[in-house]
């Protein structure tokens, strides 16, 4: 701070009448001498690496995670102004740059409320305590007979000669220790022996102000990354090859040297145009001539791709949870009915393509980008470019909805690449093909699931086992140049994981078991169909499957599906969902299918539940289906929806009615084709996606707030649940039951004429 | 080669050395406008959408010679905090967007509809916006938007 404003400050002082009180308080108490004039080093258990005032009075929270998209820092905002007790407006949110911010993992699982959101309420009761005290010292009067109103401190019951934050330390920083359970990334964690509001108290927390960081978007004054220019900067378009595994053999500069700057750029295995204008680098990319080496991918064809999952050898099995035994059970049941499910390959598909600009100097590097994972794409770079670590600086920026781990990790390491090649600031954007075809994927699957029947009619026995490729053929943090395809065309070694999942509820029956099991990938090395996670990555394959056997098992028991799940549903916030979707909807006690189902226009209602984390949701779905073409119409959902303490109730609504659109986008169109040697699915007509004309005619959604509970996640949850929903419903209404994602008419129509 | 450009109510020239470049590039690239942006280069999505004449167009499939001495309007001069488009008011007020890199393509379109048909039937606005793709799912709170704008205007 400058010694003007500090004179300032202290005119103000006078001027305000808390002169006298700094003149005869402590010298140690004067307000301008609190706090580090410096921010001290970033580090996890410092105050001031989560919060800071500023001489206005203004709160800035540095939040290492990022909003994509879904009103993430407005909610943020709130939950800091209400435990340090500022207006809303007097909060900024700091997201995602490693300069600035802790690494909180950046977007992930959907606990950007639950956990980060945490940790800076957490810190905002410590630091409101810190400043009680601080005014304390300041006024003369003992803290516990302080309080604060809109961040000023003044004595309880009087508002008069009060001190407010930007007076206590305003323009300096924190130097106080926070209790950090010293782990960073999604883990990171603080504790505080503040405590913090009851819900009674909120004043903040629970309202529905506006989203921030729409009037910019809507007005068109909002910078995304790939508004970013830089001075010298060159646009770069990466070159992919026709046949999947092939690898450029050899480059004829010759066919774009009349296109203006343009030039090729070739190491190793990774190929790029750069020129000094972005739509010449388009044009070099178009007419470079290339010749690739030969490559035989042997893909099964997205045709033939669940056969060769079925055949494929398992390279990893799981049984990751178990009771009771489940042989004995199938041995004494009456019974035992079994049902296969398939889910296809997906593609995030963004709407805008990735897009990142890096500047890589010899001794330190800076990245733009809008990933999701800002600290890891970081990391990633570091290893791409032979920096350390602490040098790379990753800046997050708003861009294109990402919709899990996309492409924007990829583009941010290819303009790393590319920059430290050319030693000149890089923005790549990739064209569409690229969004579709070369984003790592969601996998496949297939879930087998069985019950045994006891005499009675009760489900005795359970299994589900989903059988698919690992979702972590790249991880979803993009950390390691093996994560990206820069990494693998440079020749990096790769470092797949092993993993799918289970469903997740209280589903009791006497013997149960669930379990997965993985297969190779259909290519090691850039493969376009690389798998890692999709958003909600446990959701949409894993729930098609359970939750519409869930629903075999009551029509196979004559039972209604809403009484079948309460049934064996332990848990009070499941039945809790269950019921009040059940009750919402006007759902009428029955059992699948419905009786006269010959008309020409079958309608049919089905319910799926899930929990994920604390987050429990029942999903129905009411469908028309057109028996002529196969045609499936959402004619309504209704969710019951428990996340737990809901800190803005309308941002909450906006974010499932959104993904509740989305998922039904996943369940009714969305597959990625491939043939035997390439993915096939490069636009938006050979990767269908939903359009107006088929949006659910109507979503109801119903909150349950529980302001006792913790906060859970909401950003994913429900969409996994339209799968099941829509082809249960769809049962309901004709008594076939679908087996295959996505529900085409050809494929629904089909399955109608196979009855 | 030199083209005039009215962008937003400006006179803009720019040289370029490639007339068959879409106009998304020059008002992107030579006149570093952050509106439209680049989602397929197919025409496809729209969301490089822009009003040229009054015609909302795609910019990525429009050259930009063929644009010289149009008058083109993007999202930044449909209009401003101060002046909003009523479109852009009903757009906050239902809190339509997630990420809004496609919000070109929905406020451009539907500007293009509700000039020419201000009381536009549910059918017509789906009808007008069933061409656009938007991946966050906003299709029914951009619904409830034109409609809402249609109906304050």
């Amino acid at each position: 701070m400058s010694s003007n404003q500090t004179l300032s400050r202290r005119a103000f002082l006078a001027a305000s009448g808390a002169l006298v009180v700094t003149l005869t308080g402590p010298e140690s108490a004067h307000p301008a001498q609190n706090g580090a004039a410096t921010r001290p080093p970033l580090a996890g258990d410092q105050l001031s690496s989560y919060l800071s005032i500023e001489p206005d009075g203004t709160v800035i929270a540095y939040y290492g995670k990022i909003d994509g998209g879904q009103g993430l820092g407005t909610s943020i905002a709130q939950m800091v102004a209400e435990e340090i007790d500022v207006p809303l407006e007097k909060v900024r949110v700091v997201m995602g740059d490693s300069g600035l911010t802790l690494d909180m993992g950046g977007a992930s699982a959907a606990i950007g409320v639950s956990h980060g959101g945490m940790v800076l309420r957490r810190t905002a009761a410590q630091a409101r305590q810190l400043l009680i005290e601080l005014a304390a010292q300041a006024l003369g009067r003992p803290a516990d007979e302080l309080t604060v109103t809109d961040g000023v401190v003044h004595a309880t019951g009087s508002s008069t000669r009060g001190i407010s934050y930007g007076e206590l330390i305003g323009g300096r920083y924190f130097e106080q220790k926070v209790k950090w359970n010293g782990k960073t990334s999604n883990a990171l964690g603080v504790e505080t022996t503040v405590p913090l509001k009851m819900p009674g108290r909120f004043k903040v927390i629970g309202q529905s102000p506006r989203r921030r960081d729409l009037p910019g978007k809507v007005f068109a004054t909002l910078e995304l990354v790939n508004d970013l220019r830089l001075p010298g900067m060159l646009h770069a378009r990466m070159i992919r090859p026709q046949i999947a595994g092939a690898v450029p053999v050899a480059v004829d500069e010759s066919s774009i040297a009349n296109i203006p700057d343009a030039r090729a750029v070739w190491i190793k295995d990774l190929l790029a145009v750069v020129a000094e204008k972005e739509w010449n680098a388009v044009k070099a990319a178009r007419a470079l001539q290339v010749s690739w080496s030969q490559s035989t991918p042997n893909f099964p064809g997205s045709d033939g791709l669940h056969a060769h999952i079925r055949n494929a050898p398992v390279v990893k099995r799981f049984i990751q949870r178990e009771n009771g035994s489940v042989e004995e059970g199938f041995a004494q049941a009456a019974r035992i009915i079994e049902g296969e499910y398939e889910f296809p390959t997906q593609s995030h598909a963004s709407t805008g393509p990735a897009c990142a600009v890096a500047d890589v100097r010899d001794d330190a590097a800076t990245i733009w980008t809008s990933s999701q994972k800002p600290y890891d794409a970081a990391a990633c770079v570091a290893e791409l470019t032979g920096l350390q670590r602490e040098k790379v600086r990753a800046i997050w920026m708003f861009g294109t909805g990402s919709y899990g781990r996309n492409d924007q990790g990829d583009a941010t390491a290819d303009a790393a690449v590319l920059s430290k090649h050319l030693r000149v600031p890089v923005r790549v954007q990739y064209m569409r093909h690229e969004g579709i075809a070369w984003d790592p994927k969601g996998t496949a699957s297939v879930s087998r699931n069985r019950a045994g029947i006891d005499a009675s009619g009760k489900v005795i026995a359970y299994e589900s086992i989903g059988k698919a490729f690992s979702r972590l053929d790249v991880s979803t943090r993009e950390g390691r140049a093996a994560d990206v395809l820069a990494g693998h065309l440079l020749g990096f070694p790769l470092k797949p994981d092993q993993s799918f999942e289970i469903p997740v509820a209280s589903y009791t029956f006497d013997h149960g078991r669930l379990g997965w099991e993985t297969v190779p990938p259909l290519m090691e090395r850039a493969s376009p169909l690389r798998t890692t996670h999709l958003r909600d990555p446990y959701g949409p394959p894993i729930l098609f499957g359970s939750e519409s056997f869930i629903d075999e098992m009551a029509a196979a028991t004559n039972t209604d599906p809403v009484a079948f799940r309460l049934q064996y549903l332990k848990n009070p916030r499941d039945r809790d969902a269950v019921k009040t979707a059940a009750e919402h909807y006007g759902w009428d006690k029955r059992s699948s299918p419905r009786k006269g189902r010959g008309d020409e226009i079958a309608i049919g209602r089905g319910i799926a539940f899930r929990r994920h984390f604390d987050t429990f949701i029942a999903l129905i779905a009411e469908v028309r289906v057109h028996r002529a073409t196969g045609r499936i119409e959402v004619a309504r959902y209704v969710c019951a929806h428990d996340v737990g303490l809901i800190v803005n109730p309308e941002t909450l609504r906006h974010v499932i009615d959104r993904q509740l659109v989305y998922g039904t986008s996943r369940a009714m169109l969305e597959e990625v084709r491939f043939d035997h040697e390439k993915v096939t699915s490069v636009d938006w007509v050979t990767y269908p996606v939903l359009h107006m004309k088929a949006v659910p005619e109507r979503i109801d959604i119903v909150l349950i707030d529980r302001p006792e509970a913790a906060p859970s996640g909401a950003a994913e949850m429900a969409l996994g649940l339209c799968p099941a929903a829509i082809g249960n419903a769809v049962f309901d209404a004709t008594g076939v039951r679908l087996r295959r994602v996505p529900f085409t008419p050809e494929r629904v129509k089909a399955a109608l004429e196979r009855v | 080669m030199r083209i005039e450009l009215d962008v937003n109510g400006k006179a803009q020239v720019i040289e370029v050395d490639d007339p068959d470049m879409p106009l998304l590039y020059a008002l992107r690239d030579d006149l570093q406008l952050n509106n439209p942006r680049f989602g397929c280069g197919l025409g496809q999505c729209g969301a490089c959408t822009v009003h040229v004449d009054g015609r909302a167009v795609r910019s990525c499939m429009t050259p930009v010679a063929a644009a010289g001495g149009a008058q083109i309007t993007t999202l930044a001069g449909l209009g401003t905090p101060e002046r909003p488009h009523p479109l852009q008011t009903a757009w906050i007020e239902e809190q339509v967007n997630q990420c809004a890199y496609c919000i070109n393509r929905w406020i451009m379109t539907a500007a293009e509809l509700l000039a020419h048909n201000p009381r536009p039937s549910e059918a017509e606005i789906k009808e007008a916006l069933d061409p656009l793709i938007c991946r966050c799912g906003t299709h029914g709170a951009a619904l409830r938007a034109v409609k809402r704008a249609a109906q304050s205007a």
